[in-house]
């Protein structure tokens, strides 16, 4: 299982889902209107390193955080 | 170093302490930036979200930067809630020479306000409402949608 974690304003409970890459995520989370109007201002992160591309393979135990626009100081 | 407080910061200590740290470091110069919570928008004050793993990790890889001109960084940030007139955020550069200290210092602030994971909200009529007009997506933000 990989953990979805949202982070910051983003009101939505972490997700445990059995998905073996991003591309799955991104259909899940598109289909789900809680979460759908924050993923194109939401940078992603996999094991608390932010990606890039969708193709990089999920395996079981990982952290998946989804970051919306920040605003530190 | 990074160092997290919840509530305001206590900021003569920590410029006092930073500066007795170096004091002997044969830095020349020492450039620190404190952020002030203001009067604006109605508000009584600014509550902050910090995501600290990448928090570290983004801090980390400026440290490596700022060690490669012979510099040092330091900063501190408030976790929860912050009333106005009070300071939530210090960053501080020490360098041999003062022109490193001072372009290292907006370079840092500037990609810390662009990419530091830390969320802010306003606090304005007993609510807690997030200040996504003066957020900034991450750069590569998107990518799901």
């Amino acid at each position: 299982m990989v953990r979805v974690e949202f982070l910051g304003p983003i009101q939505k409970e972490a997700l445990e889902l059995d998905i073996s890459n991003l591309n799955e995520l991104a259909k899940i989370l598109q289909a789900d209107a809680e979460v759908s109007d924050w993923l194109e201002s939401c940078a992603v992160a996999l094991n608390d390193t932010l990606v890039t591309s969708l193709e990089a393979p999920l395996k079981d135990g990982d952290k998946i955080s989804l970051l919306p626009p920040v605003c530190g100081g | 170093m990074l160092s997290l407080f919840d509530g305001a910061l206590d900021v003569p200590t920590i410029l006092k302490t930073w500066y007795e740290e170096e004091a002997t470091s044969n830095y020349g110069a020492y450039i620190p930036f404190v952020g002030t919570v203001r009067s604006e928008y109605g508000i009584e004050g600014l509550s902050f979200d910090v995501y600290e793993p990448i928090l570290e990790s983004w801090f980390a890889s400026w440290q490596i930067k700022a060690k490669e001109k012979g510099a040092k960084i330091k900063m501190a940030h408030s976790k929860g809630d912050v009333m106005l007139h009070e300071s939530s955020y210090i960053a501080a550069v020490f360098s041999p020479k003062r022109r490193v200290a001072l372009e290292f210092i907006d370079e840092f602030v500037e990609d810390f306000k662009a990419s530091a994971p830390i969320w802010k909200y306003d606090l304005k009529d007993g609510q807690r409402i997030y200040a996504k007009d003066r957020s900034t997506a991450i750069s590569g933000s998107g990518l799901l949608a």
